[in-house]
């Protein structure tokens, strides 16, 4: 591309108006055209030190791809991307980019970042339309591994040991495999389509996924050890965090997983067609400033008579753990930002709530830790009146896969502990990975750790 | 695949499935129960494991129709398949050696009293049972009951049958003729199951309580079953579903069971409306 003029600013991905879109669950983002991926890919300058593959957890062969996008060779990118990251559709639209391979492109520091999500969803997607190409399988070792969760670290998990030969079983404790890319993520930012699809694909590499079946209850994890040669945990971390303040358990009071399990996984915005309710009242609120919190607000805001959506934050926007383009799309849909709050109680009246009493905070100087810890503001409580709120505050790790285990190492919050190298547990032949090793996470670091976990499995399989 | 091998009605508006699920019936333990799902578009519910046979692989359920889902399941009839069953969830009966133990279940709450009575009696306790309906013909499962008690007293409100009065008045009834009474076991409505526990706290019975809130996963995932237990927020789902009755929030847990009341009420206009062509109401 030699010394021709850099484009400073991105090509935007085409999306829908916001007045349209808050009408309906499907998805926000049209995605590149061909033409437009092309443009893009061609601001990438191709540097031969590639810092944005060391910002990629699982060290996706960035530039190597962009250029198959930049020449019109969508397909043969999408297999690029596919050689250390099977999920690109997914990740495309979900990775934190501006925290990872995005904040350290070099075009970042004279203009706008290339569009590595935005790439690699397209090609992910243009590849799918085409008609994945079957997947090489090796012979079959006669080893069986078992799998607990099927959410991105499961799926990834299962794809590289059965590529491997091995013979393995998910097993899921809901009705329907994909985890948080089910369940929480909402269909506006990742359809239920394009999980479906990678779904499929496991089942063609002959991946049983046995849905129903929560180890630690109908299964023990002692079992799944007798049964098979190893075993894999990707639980997630289901278990929501509770504020313990007066009025938690008014009605009208949720979790965020309580809230998008019963929006996303039953289908209660297509209520009564669904059987599944969700009360959202006219006036919600969110506490929280996460993904899940922007997740549970742009959800709200869908809803038949929800009028207003708030987001209540204790920190400032800028401390934020929400992706920025997360942030952005929910004030496009008209949510309501109240930064620096904090709820001190939640006001009922004959059972259901009516409104959240709040304290305006502000920041403290930084600490040792250079964070700047949010105060609350002596005598500034006020009322913000709604008739719902959904807490999204964090969750852990669900005790229950670990239920009648005994020898395996737990952490302070529950989190499973693992040799950072290869994954495993403190019993033998047992890995875990993911959100139950992290806590709340993301999806890429998820299949990083199962990445790693499968070729130390494979390692221990050929050993034993 | 969960296939339907019996079905009949027990009473007027309660069915009794035996469902095939054979991991679940090898699991299953008194107090404990499943979440079904009846179609693509259904709603999870729980339902309490009344019953197992692990050597047949089947479990057994009652289901009394109060709403959408529990009216269309009672047009399931047997080789039917439900397409979601998991399971047993919740924490199994703390069951110990007590002495004398008093069952008392009211209606539907005989569900979880008849597998958890077995689970008593095993453990070599002597057992009271006392049923309560509203009316004789509301009755059903006396005769299992008969088989797992030392002695067993039906009431009704309306006295058509058994004892006149409430499950609280052949309580007391047995207090009052200085009957020893080591523990106390209650499922049923919450009203009901909220008096036995004032009842025995005045006289100092150890009491547990079989609750039954909204619940979704199951899993301790959603925090819908949310109960408060001695000041204490619990998830129902995997740390009960029983409790120390006599610390248990009742009212707060009738309160939680009307949060979509309103919306659950119109589903089941609209199914009636359209219904499955059953013949059912
Ligand atoms: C609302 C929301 C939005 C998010 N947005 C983003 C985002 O934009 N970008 C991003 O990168 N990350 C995001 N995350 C985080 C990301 O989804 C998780 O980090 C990722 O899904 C973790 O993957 P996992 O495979 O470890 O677990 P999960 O996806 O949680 O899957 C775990 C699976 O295990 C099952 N399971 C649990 N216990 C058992 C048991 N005992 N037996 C059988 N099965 C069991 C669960 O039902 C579930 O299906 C979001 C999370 C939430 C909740
Ligand atoms: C652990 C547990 C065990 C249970 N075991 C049994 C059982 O063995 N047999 C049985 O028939 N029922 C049992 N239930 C209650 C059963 O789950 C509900 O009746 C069912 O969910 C109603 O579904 P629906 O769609 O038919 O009615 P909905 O339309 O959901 O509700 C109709 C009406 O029933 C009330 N209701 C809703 N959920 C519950 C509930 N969880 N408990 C009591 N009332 C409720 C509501 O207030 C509403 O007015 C159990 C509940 C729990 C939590
Ligand atoms: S997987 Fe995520 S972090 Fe890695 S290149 Fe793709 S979008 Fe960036
Ligand atoms: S850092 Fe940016 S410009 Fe350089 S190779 Fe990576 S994507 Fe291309
Ligand atoms: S039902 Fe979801 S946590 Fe208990």
């Amino acid at each position: 591309m030699g010394k021709k003029e850099i484009k400073k600013e991105r090509i935007p991905v085409p999306e829908r108006p916001a007045e349209e879109r808050i009408k309906d669950f499907k998805e926000v983002k049209l995605g590149y055209t061909p033409e437009l991926a092309i443009e893009e890919a061609k601001r990438c300058i191709q540097c031969p030190t590639a810092p944005c593959v060391e910002g990629c957890p699982v060290r996706v062969p960035i530039p190597q791809f962009i250029k198959l996008i930049a020449e019109g060779k969508f397909v043969e990118a999408a297999r690029k991307i596919k050689e250390e990251n099977i999920l690109p559709s997914i990740c495309g639209r979900v990775c934190p980019q501006e925290d990872q391979c995005e904040k350290v492109c070099v075009i970042g520091k004279i203009g706008q970042p290339v569009n590595i999500g935005g790439l690699e969803a397209f090609a992910g997607d243009y590849e799918a339309r085409m008609g994945s190409e079957k997947i090489e399988k090796a012979e079959p070792t006669g080893k069986k591994v078992a799998i607990v969760g099927s959410g991105p670290g499961g799926i990834t998990c299962a794809v590289d040991l059965a590529k491997l030969g091995h013979s393995v079983t998910i097993f899921e404790a809901l009705h329907e495999p994909g985890g948080v890319l089910i369940y929480g993520i909402p269909e506006f930012r990742l359809p239920n389509e394009i999980v479906h699809r990678e779904l499929e694909a496991l089942k063609e590499l002959g991946v049983e996924i046995k849905l129903n079946c929560v180890i630690g209850k109908t299964k023990t994890l002692e079992e799944l050890r007798r049964e098979f040669d190893a075993v894999f945990i990707a639980s997630g971390a289901g278990l929501p965090y509770m504020l313990n303040i007066e009025g938690l358990n008014l009605n009208g009071v949720y979790s965020a997983n309580e809230f998008l399990t019963r929006v996303n996984l039953m289908g209660a915005y297509r209520f009564p067609e669904y059987d599944t309710p969700v009360f959202a009242g006219k006036r919600l609120a969110v506490i929280g400033g996460g993904n899940t919190a922007m997740d549970v607000a742009r959800t709200a805001k869908r809803l038949k008579g929800v009028e207003e959506v708030y987001i209540i934050y204790r920190r400032s926007e800028k401390e934020m753990p929400a992706r920025v383009e997360e942030i952005h799309h929910a004030k496009e849909e008209g949510v309501i930002f109240k930064t620096l709050t904090n709820p001190v109680k939640f006001i009922g009246e004959n059972g259901w709530l009516k409104g959240i009493e709040c304290v305006r905070m502000e920041l403290s100087e930084p600490d040792e830790s250079g964070r700047r810890r949010p105060v609350p503001i002596e005598g500034s409580n006020f009322v913000i009146d709604v008739e719902t709120v959904v807490l999204a505050i964090g969750q852990g790790p669900n005790p229950i896969v670990m239920e009648g285990v005994e020898g395996l190492e737990i952490g302070k919050w529950g989190q499973i502990i693992v040799d950072p190298e290869t994954c495993q547990t403190s019993l033998e032949g047992v890995f875990a990975g993911g959100d139950v090793i992290h806590g709340g996470s993301t999806v890429i670091q998820a299949m990083g750790d199962a990445r790693k976990a499968a070729a130390a499995i494979h390692e221990y399989l050929l050993e034993k | 695949m969960y296939r339907i091998v019996k079905k009949r009605e027990l009473a007027e508006n309660v069915d009794e499935f035996v469902i095939e699920a054979p991991e679940i019936a090898q699991k299953a333990k008194p107090g404990q129960f499943v979440i079904i799902r009846i179609s693509k578009k259904g709603e999870r519910i729980p339902l309490t494991i009344a019953e197992k046979d692990p050597e047949f692989g089947t479990i057994t359920l009652m289901v009394q129709r109060v709403g959408k889902t529990t009216f269309h399941l009672s047009c399931f009839e047997e080789e039917h398949i439900i397409p979601d069953v998991v399971g047993p969830l919740g924490k199994p009966t703390h069951i110990e050696k007590w002495g004398h133990v008093v069952c008392i279940g009211g209606g539907l709450g005989l569900a979880p009293i008849h597998h958890i009575a077995q689970g008593v009696k095993e453990a070599g306790n002597e057992i009271t049972t006392i049923m309560g309906f509203r009316r004789k013909d509301l009755v059903f499962w006396e005769d299992k009951m008969k088989l797992l008690s030392d002695k067993v007293i039906v009431t009704t409100n309306d006295g058509s049958y058994g004892m006149k009065g409430l499950v609280t008045d052949a309580l007391q009834k047995l207090i009052d003729d200085g009957v020893k009474i080591d523990m106390v076991i209650t499922a049923g409505p919450v009203p009901m199951m909220k008096a036995v526990a004032e009842l025995t706290k005045k006289y100092e019975i150890p009491t547990v309580a079989s609750l039954n809130p909204i619940m979704v996963d199951g899993t301790g995932m959603c925090g819908a079953c949310r109960v408060t237990v001695d000041g204490e927020v619990k998830f129902a789902c995997v740390d009960g579903p029983e409790f120390d009755a006599h610390k248990v929030d009742f009212d707060e847990l009738i309160n939680r069971l009307n949060m979509f009341k309103t919306l659950e009420a119109e589903a089941l206009k609209m199914f009636q409306k359209k219904h499955c062509g059953c013949g059912k109401e």
